[in-house]
């Protein structure tokens, strides 16, 4: 008994070899447990990874645009036959294109040479005579953009080495297109085009500002009635109001209106800001009703968290020293309260930015070309777009269609960013 | 101060709410919704009159045919579409609907065929299809292999079970839903086609039209029909990656995607451009759209759209509709249905 004896496994078992056992199994559970733990993390990371990684793959060529660079004559003649702008500028087109490849000569082999510009370039040409007509008979060198094919095949993206009939662009256009390459007329230049214009059915001249306006149109009017109703509500809620059976009743239908589908919001909004309120269809005004009614109770909840988190010392020191109760809720309570406030608006922001099902009933579904300029006009929203461009056949929407979902994703980033970066600075621990 | 910062948002918010009270009232922007299949084509015209400068674009939805016959025939205002764009024509319910809410002036104005492929993989084999094996193949109940004038559900499991030169793989075809102008247009052209080749179903046409209508109109339901949604772009995805499935849609996308999929032959025509404007290949539908005569001197443009999307340039056999995949149609009809927009002239009925 003296003896430091080791294990002895004849004799009956020692407590301690019990508790050792016990304890054994205690750390592999605990080190099982953190490495389930590494694990669920390492797996939810690459998949974040993989989903960033496969947009900015397929969608960062959409940033360079391909643009051939043509020897236009303004020609005096041609553009006034008709008032200036409507005049044939495509014809201007047409001519320099004929120029540099006077060997098109039969009406396929034409309009396969017309088909390598885009026809975007007439509308630039246009623009640049209608700012300034002094330029009419001369002869400029314009780079103008190049069809979305070209362009597809200048990114690789449609492979040359195919066979004829599977690609979109044939033999012939190919050599033209090695002509002007080795003229130095092909170049690849920065997508402004992607930034600065609405929606189009061609590829090359197909934009997101226009969603992105409706968007910043739309959050506008959705911040503007939830949080200040949601911050009321929060506030009578959690200091004014009784504790009876129909306030219990109030939260509960509260916390249920936050995870309702936010699909029915919308055709909430189609039968009663349409049909009753008669107001306009696929206005960004609808869409700001509508997405309010979705962030209301996700304000009003992180409200409420935010003002319950004061505590309580605060509240019974200002009713110390004298304030009444509005005072003491409105001067001590709410500015204390407030970061939470803000995180919790931020994030409700950030998940109407990127809806769209409560948008499609009210029909900010659509193609819109035009920029929206008021709360009224036809607007369309960033998901929306993404949605609308991957169904589109073109294969330059592909490309189009990763490049936006950066965009938005990035928009997302800087808004949940935000968030944490307020939480951190001005949250209060006590 | 804070005052005045409570008062100017209680005006914003007066002033937004005004401003939306009086603008519904004056829309200058044509409203158009309808089939997602006449979509990519109507957009194209839509942008190129907003192009010209004089009127605002049009606003384009694609809600699908029926979709759209129901939001144009719920009356005559400034909150209802202007216009709806079809895959298929007006059905009698729908043209009855529309008068019992005041829609009677409407315009119908076709604008070119569209052809419907069935496609697989570049790298599958190519199938010579015919409209019965397509109707054995896709049919809830078809006839009984063993003969007599009964239907029992499908027990095809293989193209090769239909027709021994077809290949022995499992039947599985990705198509559209039933909301889709394209699955009525495929109802029509290829099941009711294939099932009528059998003479007695063709008689049941006349006798019993409900029976009728229940063979030719029924889908099955067992897994070989998938229905894949509207997004044609995921239905060439997964024929890229599944070698023995099957796509069925319009032929615009089989034109801008014939590096990745190929048209089978149906009754031993190629999907091909001259061969569905000829009519030689024989699942092509008509598209239209419908105007409402109403609105057309409230609303600015409507006219002067329809002239640009009735003009030679936008869908002859040159026009850049054709470029899009759009089969025009051939002169005469063009020429009668271009009379009969540039003059509004009001659909009487549908017969």
């Amino acid at each position: 008994m003296s003896k430091s004896d080791p294990v002895d496994n004849n004799g009956p078992r020692r407590a301690i070899d019990i508790v050792r056992e016990g304890l054994e199994k205690r750390y592999r559970a605990e080190r099982r447990f953190r490495r389930n733990g590494f694990l669920a993390i390492t797996i939810s990371l690459f998949s974040l990874f993989v989903l960033f990684a496969s947009m900015i793959i397929n969608g960062y060529s959409a940033f360079w645009q391909t643009y051939i660079r043509l020897d236009i004559f303004f020609d005096a003649e041609l553009l006034h036959q008709e008032a200036l702008a409507s005049a044939d500028y495509d014809g201007l087109v047409k001519n320099a294109l004929q120029t540099v490849f006077p060997d098109a000569q039969n009406r396929q082999e034409r309009r396969d040479l017309f088909k390598l510009v885009s026809s975007g370039a007439a509308f630039e040409l246009r623009k640049r005579v209608l700012d300034d007509p002094a330029i009419i008979d001369q002869r400029k060198s314009v780079w103008v953009l190049a069809d979305d094919d070209v362009d597809m095949l200048i990114k690789g993206h449609q492979g040359r080495n195919l066979p004829e009939s599977e690609r979109r662009i044939n033999n012939r256009q190919l050599q033209w297109l090695d002509f002007l390459k080795a003229e130095n007329r092909i170049e690849k230049r920065l997508n402004w085009t992607f930034l600065s214009h609405g929606d189009s059915r061609e590829p090359e001249m197909a934009g997101v500002w226009g969603a992105t306006m409706g968007s910043f149109l739309t959050l506008i009017i959705t911040l503007i009635l939830s949080f200040p109703i949601g911050v009321a509500a929060a506030v009578y809620l959690e200091e004014f109001a009784p504790k009876n059976r129909w306030t219990d009743l109030i939260e509960i239908n509260i916390n249920n209106l936050a995870a309702v589908p936010s699909i029915v919001f919308g055709l909430l909004g189609l039968a009663v800001f349409l049909n009753f309120f008669g107001l306009p269809r696929s206005a960004p005004i609808v869409g700001g009703f509508v997405l309010a009614l979705m962030t209301l109770p996700v304000i009003i909840i992180a409200s409420r968290s935010a003002l319950k988190s004061v505590p309580p010392s605060i509240r019974e020191a200002a009713l110390g020293v004298g304030a009444s109760k509005m005072q003491m809720v409105f001067h001590h309570v709410l500015p204390l309260a407030l970061p939470g406030m803000l995180t919790g608006t931020i994030i409700g922001m950030a998940r109407a930015l990127g809806e769209t099902a409560p948008l499609l009933m009210i029909g900010m579904v659509a193609f819109i070309v035009d920029i929206p300029k008021g709360f009224t006009d036809p607007a369309t929203v960033l998901p929306v777009q993404i949605y609308l461009w991957a169904d589109s056949p073109e294969r330059a929407f592909v490309e189009r269609t990763s490049a936006a979902v950066i965009i938005l994703l990035a928009f997302l980033i800087i808004m949940n960013a935000a968030a944490v970066i307020l939480r951190k600075r001005f949250e209060r621990r006590w | 101060m804070k005052k005045l910062v409570v008062l100017s948002v209680t005006m914003a918010f007066l002033f937004i709410g005004l401003a939306a009270v009086f603008a519904g009232s004056a829309r200058d922007t044509i409203s158009i919704v309808g089939s997602s299949t006449v979509y990519p084509f109507a957009t194209v015209v839509a942008e190129r009159f907003g192009k010209g400068g004089q009127y605002k674009t049009p606003k384009i939805e694609s809600t699908g045919s029926g979709g759209g016959f129901k939001l144009f025939c719920a009356g005559v205002g400034v909150e209802h579409p202007d216009i709806t764009n079809a895959s298929r024509r007006m059905k009698d319910t729908e043209f009855e609907t529309c008068a019992k809410n005041g829609v009677t002036e409407i315009v119908e104005v076709k604008v070119g065929y569209d052809g419907i492929v069935v496609a697989n993989a570049k790298s599958a084999p190519l199938l010579k299809l015919t409209r019965k094996a397509l109707f054995l193949a896709l049919a809830k109940e078809v006839p009984d292999p063993k003969g007599g004038e009964k239907v029992i559900p499908n027990p095809y499991k293989t193209w090769k079970s239909i027709d021994a030169s077809l290949p022995d793989v499992k039947i599985e075809v990705l198509g559209p839903p039933p909301t889709s102008g394209t699955r009525d247009a495929f109802v029509e052209l290829v099941m009711e086609e294939g099932a009528n080749s059998y003479d007695w179903i063709k008689a049941l046409a006349k006798s019993d039209v409900k029976k009728h209508k229940a063979i030719t109109n029924g889908i099955r339901e067992d897994g070989a029909y998938v229905e894949a949604g509207e997004n044609d772009n995921l239905i060439v995805q997964k024929l890229e990656a599944n070698k023995n499935a099957f796509g069925i849609f319009g032929f615009s996308f089989l034109d801008q995607n014939a590096d990745k999929i190929k048209g089978s032959l149906i009754e031993g025509m190629e999907p091909t451009f001259e061969n569905i404007a000829s009519g030689k290949y024989p699942v092509s539908r008509p598209l239209f759209f419908y105007v409402k005569k109403a609105h057309a001197g409230v609303i600015p443009g409507i006219k002067e759209y329809v002239a640009e999307f009735t003009s030679d340039k936008t869908w002859g056999p040159d026009g850049y509709l054709s470029e899009k995949g759009l089969i025009p149609m051939p002169d005469a009809e063009r020429k009668a249905f271009g009379e009969a927009a540039k003059n509004m002239t009001v659909l009487k009925s549908l017969k």
